[in-house]
């Protein structure tokens, strides 16, 4: 009994143990809900917004790029597009397969496909293939469930109208590459494209506009529940060039499949009215994204589809050259209007034989005379007296041998030669003889066929320091060129040379004048040789020019401008290994002529 | 006023209308108020309907509600008397669950009764308890301190202890140990044997660890570094921790808890259901759903001190113990203090078997209570 009443006064002694203790562990209970919720709450109320909230950026639709005249250069289209979502499919290889079996994919397509995905989350959407068709959409909807994890997707895709047509001014857009800097969240969507070459990326900032944000309110399975904030982007801004559109696509048909580049421009405000380096790519695959052997096939390409040669092109300016040789002699005292030279068709400097591209030789000539014949001795004998360093001097102001600037990628400067740029380049001396064939344009002399515009824009100006420009220029602004230091006489005289070469018999394009009521183009031919011609062959009889490869026949070039009395437009064409630049230039510049005179005027 | 602790003598059986108005109402009360709590958990689980789960448990808790009732009415006598034969016919009913679990598809708990799906593992956390209480009322202290004395009972543990873990349930079978581990303790067992237990099962752990099932391991690594598989394993104590810290104080409101809404937090309507009430009512309302678990706590405690008899002491003890594991359990687990286990927050989660099973041990309490005055022999 003693120890019955032991045994129960045991048990009410543990059992207020056990329920203190069971209190106690109660206790930890609360401390643990006041750790979380009240001293980790803030980093709770975070996360567990993270896991609600799902931002997505809004893509601005890009700015739309227009000619003059409000023509559309480059514009954004609808777009359906198959994307995958890679965490929808059940296996992503079966999902591709079954998907080739409704539209092929070429391998590269795959193989790109399959770098997105490894590159990006598993539920960021990879592109498969866009620019679909109603009908190919119709397919893949029809086929939807033997395509898990495939959505259709209704976008912009940028969409050039005139093509290769104004493949090497606009640009085109394409993907994010690794190298771009990415200084903006919008690069980080995928998808996202940005302009890569030309105006597109000359004005991407511009163009690209602001993104805009979406929050909304996702469930754990990533079921979008309800908006809660949206704050639209800013559209890309839309930007008019200078260029017109009918010019644009005239001059680039003109080359008919010639290589070469040509520049139209106005001689007032130096608004570029065409540009054209021909042949180009098409820049309506490039923003699809081109394969790699598509880009081979491009860049082996033998008229070099990729390279701007308008302003990446350096080219002997030839005789065009002699413009400038003309106006230094002028200015420098070192020939005037009256001074002439004898052309015997060749000259002796030293031991060596300097031709003129006439063998029988011009006879007496004057200035006016040795330009509308394109006379060599004339301007080696210039050229001797001058001396290279003014020659260069009167190429600089011209805006020769330097970057004019204008805002496309890869320009070149060009190169105009001195004493001093060879002793620094070679360790030696400047020769006289380089002097005489720099007078005509050839030797280290390179120029780019925008300098050359630019040159002839500043002739037609008379005299004023045109840059030229992309940028339109709306009526009643105004660009104040600075006027250069030159004597109008001797521009007048260079000039009355230029609109002999077109209009007077025996001017070497002669057979490129027009007469349109009463306006009239002049210019300067030049033809330069990538070849030299050797001693042997100049005794047997020089090849023709038709028996040569493409490679190694010569380039064409003209500059001019019109009207000639009141110069408006300069032009300046190169054809690479070809003849018939004076020819486009007066087709191009007659065209502008009568559209000048139409009721939607160039200017 | 209901008064925690006081023993009368009067050793005679209350009749049916003394032992109706002897019933604590305000304990019944409490029950009651968790019950309606874990209802309008249920309905905001659901998005705001009664279906699937608020009305199907509030039809159980009724079930549950009369059980408790007429069970509070029986003789404490005869559930002393039938104590073993409902161990054993549980016990029984263990081993037919385990043998169909392997002949037939995978882990099996339950027996389907037809109208319900009976889990012989809650029955036995009640059969348990109650045939310890009797071998422990008939038993001197000298028995109970001695080895020998306690050879019996922990074979009464031990066998279905073990016949659950096979199931495989883990929670159950640890709540049968910690509740069985509670009565020892509590009728006098000695310190240094819980000692030499204690360090046995330590030392057993890396033996033991090859035991578990592969889930199991994951769910102990996943407790010990819950960031070793986000996505996987360690999501649920993620998620969980993140509703509820989420809720903060006030909490984000009844059906506005983000997490439990948009299907982050798994198993909200179950083991997880302290999470959605503690984000919806924020520490406020999880500290007030604690603290009415703990006042029911306490009101088994005073109901077992005051019952004349060692069996209903014993029986009351064992049944509030394995109550408060049920809770405390639960909300550690959903806290990420100890490792997810499968205990559902008996009374608030939703779960047929164990609303009953609660339901019938608060029945055996009461009686116990109702009994207080009856004061049993040593056979």
């Amino acid at each position: 009994m003693n120890r019955d009443s032991d045994k129960g006064k045991v048990l009410i002694n543990r059992a207020l143990i056990l329920g203190a203790g069971q209190f106690v562990l109660l206790l930890v209970i609360i401390l643990r809900l006041y750790y979380l919720q009240v001293y980790q709450a803030d980093k709770y109320k975070t996360l567990a917004d993270e896991n609600r909230i799902s931002t997505r950026m809004l893509v601005p639709p890009r700015g739309v790029i227009y000619d003059r005249h409000q023509q559309m250069l480059a514009t954004n289209q609808q777009n359906f597009q198959a994307l995958m979502v890679a965490e929808q499919t059940i296996n992503i290889q079966e999902t591709l397969d079954a998907f080739k079996k409704i539209m092929p994919l070429s391998e590269a397509e795959e193989e790109r496909i399959k770098k997105d995905l490894k590159r990006n989350r598993s539920f960021v959407p990879i592109k498969i293939k866009d620019n679909l068709t109603w009908e190919e959409v119709s397919r893949i909807q029809l086929n939807a469930p033997d395509l898990p994890g495939i959505i259709i997707d209704e976008g912009l895709s940028r969409y050039y109208p005139l093509g290769e047509k104004t493949a090497h001014v606009i640009g085109y857009v394409s993907s994010v590459s690794e190298n771009d800097v990415k200084d903006d969240p919008l690069l980080e969507v995928p998808g996202f494209k940005i302009g890569k070459a030309g105006i597109e990326k000359l004005y991407e900032k511009r163009l690209r506009g602001k993104g805009g944000n979406l929050k909304l309110e996702v469930n754990a399975y990533g079921r979008i529940m309800k908006e809660i904030e949206k704050v639209e982007g800013i559209p890309g801004e839309k930007i008019e060039l200078s260029l017109d559109a009918r010019l644009q696509e005239k001059a680039y048909d003109l080359f008919e499949g010639n290589s070469g580049a040509a520049i139209l421009m106005s001689v007032n405000t130096g608004e570029i009215l065409a540009f054209v380096s021909a042949p180009a790519y098409d820049p309506n695959l490039m923003t699809q994204g081109i394969s790699t052997e598509e880009w081979k096939e491009l860049n082996s390409n033998e008229f070099n589809l990729l390279v701007n040669k308008a302003v990446s092109g350096q080219y002997s300016p030839g005789s065009t050259f002699k413009i400038v040789v003309a106006l230094a002699g002028l200015e420098n005292g070192i020939i005037n209007t009256l001074s002439r030279s004898f052309c015997a068709g060749k000259m002796m400097l030293g031991n060596h034989t300097f031709h003129c591209w006439k063998n029988i030789g011009h006879g007496y000539i004057n200035v006016v005379q040795a330009l509308q014949h394109s006379c060599d001795i004339f301007f080696y004998e210039t050229a001797q007296k001058l001396g290279i360093n003014k020659i260069a001097e009167m190429a600089r102001a011209f805006g020769l041998g330097k970057k004019v600037n204008v805002g496309l990628e890869n320009e070149k400067s060009g190169l105009i030669p001195d004493t001093e740029w060879k002793w620094q380049r070679f360790r030696e001396s400047w020769q006289q003889g380089e002097s005489l064939i720099s007078g005509i344009g050839q030797g280290y002399v390179l120029t780019t066929p925008l300098q050359l515009a630019t040159m002839t824009a500043r002739v037609a100006s008379g005299g004023y320091e045109v840059v030229p420009t992309f940028n339109k220029i709306n009526p009643g602004e105004k660009r104040d060129f600075k006027k250069m230091n030159i004597k109008p006489m001797n521009l007048e005289l260079v000039k009355q040379g230029m609109c002999d070469v077109v209009n007077v018999p025996g001017g070497t394009a002669y057979w490129s004048r027009f007469d349109f009521n009463g306006q009239k183009m002049c210019g300067k031919t030049g033809t330069t040789q990538v070849r030299r011609i050797t001693m042997k062959e100049r005794q047997s009889g020089v090849i023709k020019q038709e028996d040569l490869p493409w490679k190694y026949r010569d380039h064409s070039l003209f500059v001019g401008y019109a009207p000639h009395d009141n110069p408006k437009y300069a032009i300046a064409v190169l054809i690479e290994h070809g003849k018939g630049a004076a020819g486009i230039a007066s087709e191009l510049l007659l065209e502008t002529l009568k559209l000048d005179a139409s009721p939607k005027p160039v200017e | 006023m209901y008064k925690f602790y006081e023993t009368s003598f009067k050793n005679q059986t209350p009749t049916l209308k003394e032992k109706f108005q002897n019933l604590s109402f305000s304990y019944i009360m409490l029950i009651m108020m968790l019950a309606g709590i874990g209802i309008v958990m249920l309905y905001s689980a659901a998005n705001g309907h009664w279906h699937p789960w608020a009305l199907n448990q509030l039809l159980r808790f009724g079930i549950g509600f009369t059980a408790m009732i007429i069970l509070a009415l029986v003789d404490i006598r005869i559930f002393m008397r039938y104590a073993y034969v409902f161990y054993f016919g549980t016990l029984i009913l263990l081993v037919i669950v385990d043998v169909m679990g392997h002949v037939g598809m995978g882990a099996q708990r339950w027996i389907n009764l037809g109208f319900m799906k009976l889990q012989p593992s809650e029955l036995m956390k009640i059969a348990l308890v109650l045939a310890l209480a009797r071998y422990f009322h008939s038993s001197s202290l000298q028995s109970i301190e001695s080895v020998r004395g306690l050879i019996v009972p922990a074979l009464m543990v031990l066998a279905p202890a073990f016949l659950v873990m096979v199931q495989p349930d883990l929670g159950t079978s640890l709540m049968l140990l910690f509740t069985a581990g509670a009565m020892f303790f509590v009728v006098g067992v000695q310190l240094w044997k819980f000692g030499i237990v204690l360090i046995g099962a330590l030392l057993s752990i890396p033996v033991g660890w090859h035991f578990l099932y592969d889930y199991q391991k994951n769910r102990v690594l996943t407790f010990l570094d819950p960031e070793r598989d986000p996505l996987g394993a360690g999501y649920h104590i993620i998620q969980s921790k993140i509703a509820l810290g989420s809720g903060g104080v006030f909490g984000k409101g009844f059906l506005k808890g983000t997490q439990s809404h948009l299907n982050f937090l798994p198993e909200k309507h179950t083991d997880f259901i302290f999470t959605m009430l503690s984000e919806e009512f924020g520490m406020i309302g999880a500290v007030f759903v604690l603290i009415l678990n703990m006042i029911v706590i306490a009101y088994c405690y005073s109901f077992a001190l005051k019952s004349s008899s060692y069996f209903g002491k014993l029986a009351a003890i064992g049944l509030a113990t394995n109550f408060f594991l049920y809770v405390f359990i639960n909300m550690a687990m959903v806290l990420g203090l100890i490792p997810v286990v499968g205990v559902p927050l008996a009374l608030i989660s939703y779960g047929g078997t164990v609303v009953l099973s609660v339901m019938a041990s608060f029945g055996i309490i009461l009686s116990v209570y109702v009994n207080r005055n009856i004061n049993i022999g040593k056979d």
